[in-house]
Order: structure tokens, then sequence, then C-alpha cells
């Protein structure tokens, strides 16, 4: 780790088989414990991007490093490792018969078995509030139970960076604001994808704009969603009645 | 275990029978089976003894009579057969209550209805004290192959997942009007069951990538806990041992 950055990508592009290109260069580097937005509308890379974070996609052009190795076919393991990916659907994410087995899932595959196994199962279903339902299977979780236990499933991997993909989507507002807490009690490196700009503000001190496949906005969330143009520009709209500096100052932040 | 993996076979409940290895409890009802399967028919007693020890079983389990005699009802079908095989069967005749039956055909009616019933009722006895999860971490514990076990582990966690996307289709079908009176309407059907088919599709591979993102490289990680242990295992061939000594014995006497 010494001084490298958390996360390091240097001119990386993109282009899906059928020739889309679909990331044009992205430069970005991300500090040890920063907790970062990507901001962007339908189709701007960001998913793209998140592929790449943990070498779904290998870099075509370009690199990402984590933590001072880089993403390639040899470091995958080690990537994968360090870098959780959380994705929106948490029924894509929790496959395995009970919340048990699917925590478990990651650590095995990293070649945990035992009480080293249970214990990461059990201390990264506390740190989601989601210990008692340990032996329960999926399907019977309410959706914001469901994307607890998806965050679970990769904090047990004990990651450097964690990735959310939408975090709040599809959840009511009380789930949203649980999830917001138990985001907020981590402490690591965290990369959120979201159209929800308010949670945006609320859990990321700085924010990313993306819009075909650039990075075309970088700076604090609440500048970035202040600046009246460039969201304009990129398709990015604030909730009716919703004042990002006006939300800060009454939370006491600025 | 918490009731909630219940499926409609499963009574909740913490006796011996549900607390027994699912590996041990699956074994110890396939030698049940066979044993019983392979005792003379002409042993009379011998089946009495079978069936006490399967009501037994179903007192040990703490499982409502009435729900085991409901299940049973699921064998009518089946030996319907067997009801119209002392009409129909050959050979020397015998007046039963002023009706000529074949002798044969009662032979074969008894032999096929008295092992069917018993059948039954140990797999009823079975089912009804082992979750899904159990059954498939059974499986595991008896060596099947690391492919089934995670074939049928997939499809128990997705059943309920795919039924509902069914089930959404339809209430959208219906809430455009559509009320199926005809087979040549059923067309909708068949189509909304291909788009089900392509979601399972794209279901898959956003699974598989999840998979991958925490550290799946082609082999499923054991799921299973501590393998039963040598008591377990006797404790569960008690009964198949007592069944194996009154199929012996019924083979010496007839």
């Amino acid at each position: 780790m010494s001084g490298a950055p958390a996360l390091d990508v240097r001119g990386l592009l993109f282009a899906y088989p059928d020739g889309t290109q679909a990331l044009f260069g992205i430069d970005l580097t991300i500090g040890t414990g920063e907790r970062v937005a990507v901001l962007g509308p339908n189709g701007a890379g960001k998913t793209t991007l998140v592929l790449h974070l943990n070498g779904i996609h290998l870099p075509q052009q370009g690199s990402v490093d984590v933590g001072g190795i880089s993403v390639s076919k040899a470091n995958l393991k080690e990537i994968r490792r360090r870098v959780g990916i959380v994705f929106q659907d948490p029924d894509d994410q929790l496959f395995m018969p009970t919340v048990r087995q699917d925590v478990a899932f990651g650590p095995a595959n990293i070649g945990l078995t035992g009480d080293e196994l249970e214990e990461r199962v059990s201390s990264a279903l506390e740190a989601v509030g989601m210990e008692e339902f340990v032996d329960r299977a999926p399907h019977h979780l309410s959706f914001g139970q469901r994307r607890r236990v998806a965050v679970a499933t990769v904090l047990a991997m004990r990651p450097e960076i964690l990735v959310l993909d939408e975090p709040s989507s599809n959840l009511d507002p009380a789930g949203r604001r649980e999830l917001a807490d138990i985001l907020r009690s981590l402490d690591i490196t965290m990369l959120m994808v979201t159209h929800d700009l308010p949670y945006a503000l609320e859990l990321c001190p700085r924010a990313l704009v993306m819009n075909h496949g650039s990075i075309v906005g970088d700076g604090p969330t609440v500048d970035v969603l202040s600046d009246e143009d460039l969201m304009r520009a990129n398709r990015l709209e604030l909730p009716f009645g919703f004042y990002p500096a006006e939300a800060m100052r009454s939370r006491g932040v600025v | 275990m918490s009731g909630a993996h219940s499926h409609a076979l499963y009574v909740h409940g913490h006796s011996p029978i549900h607390g027994a290895a699912p590996q041990c409890k699956l074994a110890a009802q396939l030698l049940l089976v066979l044993i019983i399967v392979s005792t003379p028919r002409e042993a009379f007693w011998a089946f009495g003894v079978y069936a006490a020890m399967v009501i037994g079983l179903v007192v040990a389990a703490q499982i409502p009579p009435g729900f085991v005699m409901r299940r049973m009802v699921f064998e009518v079908p089946f030996v319907l057969f067997a009801v119209l095989m002392p009409f129909l069967g050959g050979g020397e005749r015998t007046d039963v209550f002023g009706l000529s039956l074949s002798v044969e055909g009662l032979w074969g009616a008894w032999n096929i209805l008295v092992k069917a019933t018993l059948g039954l009722a140990i797999s009823i006895v079975v089912a009804a004290t082992t979750t899904m999860p159990e059954f498939v971490r059974g499986f595991e514990g008896l060596h099947m192959p690391r492919v089934l076990v995670s074939t049928s582990s997939f499809m128990i966690r997705y059943f309920d997942v795919i039924a509902d996307e069914m089930r959404r289709m339809k209430v959208a079908r219906e809430s455009r009007g559509y009320d199926p009176r005809w087979i040549w309407q059923a067309k909708a059907v068949a189509v909304s069951a291909g788009a089900l088919f392509i979601r399972a599709y794209e279901r898959g591979e956003r699974v598989y990538l999840s998979m991958l993102s925490r550290g799946y490289e082609g082999t499923m990680p054991s799921v299973g806990e501590a393998p039963a242990t040598p008591g377990m295992w006797a404790a569960a061939m008690l009964v198949p041992a007592a069944a194996a000594v009154v199929m012996t014995l019924a083979w010496v006497t007839a």
C-alpha cells in the first residue's frame, strides 16, 4: 500500500466487441479512504468503468492500478480480493441457498476455511446489522435486507475498495437511510455509482461526472451539484426543492 | 435452523430427526426403502413391524399424523393400477365377498400397495424434517458431483425469483385486458415464456459476473459444514439396521 493511491486509472480506453467505444481515455486517482460518487446519465460508461476495476474487463489501452498493483490476468485473484463490487440487483449477487453460504462464498474462494471463514461471515454480517439472518434464505428477506447482505458478501473479502452500483435504487426511504448509516460507518475507500444525487452529497465528499465515456467533471460533491451548466450538459437534475449548499449547511457540514 | 426455508412439505421442528445430518438421513432413507422392497411379500408380520417403525419415526419427528395422512393422498393415482390387478390378473381365482379375484393379482396388489405406502411415508418423514439447503448439503456430504450439487442449489435459489417474474408478467398482461379464452389467444403466453427464458439467461450472466467478482475460478467452494461424525452415522443407521434384521428373519421363515 505504502503511499500508492487506492485506485489509479491512466488513459483507459475500451470498446465493446461490436465496435461501440465505451470509454475514451479515463484518468482517475482515488486516495485511500476517499468516498467518491460517480454521476452521469445512462449509457455514460459508468458500469463499464466499474467492470474494469476488478478485471471483469481488462484494459485494452491504458492501465488500472489498485493499491499499486495493476489489473491484469496474472493479478486477478488479488485484484478481486482488493476490489469488492456490490451489484445493483441483490438477486444477482445472492445466489446461494442461505445468507451464511453466500457471505462465505468469497472468502472460501480465497482459501479460508473453518473458524476463520466463520469469523469473516459473522463480522461482515455484523457490519451491516444482519447477523440474526445468517440461516435465512435470501428470498425470504426484504429488498433492503438483501441489499445489506449483498454488501456483506463483499465486505467478507476485506476489500480495500468498495464499489457500489446504484446502492439506493429500489430502497424505501428508511432502507435507504439505514444503508447510508452502514456505508458511513465503514472505514474503507468507496466508489459509488448513482443517480441519487442527494445520496451522493450525503455520503461522498467528492464526485465525478461521466458522460460519453469520459470524465467531464471532478470536484467536491457540493460544488459539482451546484454547477448548473455542468449539471444541465450531462442530464443531471436535482430533485425539486433540493439545494446542495443549503443541505450541507443544515447538516452543519459547511 | 429457522423455519424460513420451509418448502410445502416441511414441518418446522427441533426433533432429533430434524437435527440429524442430512447425508445420514438421505442414506438411511434409501437403505430403508431398499430393505422394505426386498422383503418377501408373504411375510405379513414383517410389514407390520415396518409400519410400526415408520409410525415411530413420525412420532419421533413430531410431525402431526394428519399432515402425513394428507400427504399420503399423493399415492392414490399410482396405486389405482394395483387395485385393478386382482380383477385383471390371471391364474387361480378365489371368491371374496362374492367377487371372483385372481390370487396372483391379490398378491401383486398387496405387494405394491404395502411397499409403496411404506416408502412414501418414509419419504414424507424425510421431506418434513429437512430444509432445501440441508438437502443440498446432504447431496454434497454423499459426494454427489459438485456440478449437480451447485446446479440444484441454484435451482432452489432462483425458482422463487423466476416464479415472481412470471407472476409480474402475468399481472402486466392481464392489466392490459388480456383474457385468453381460445387456444389461438395463447400466443401472448408463449411470447412471455420466451421473454422469461431470455431474462433468466441474462440473469445467469449477471450472476456469473458477480461470482467472478468474488473470486470464483470454476469450482464452487464447499458449502457444507463439518462432515457427519461416525456417531451421527451410527444413530441414523439404527432404523435401517433393525429393518435389515426383520428382512433377514422374513427370508429365513419364508
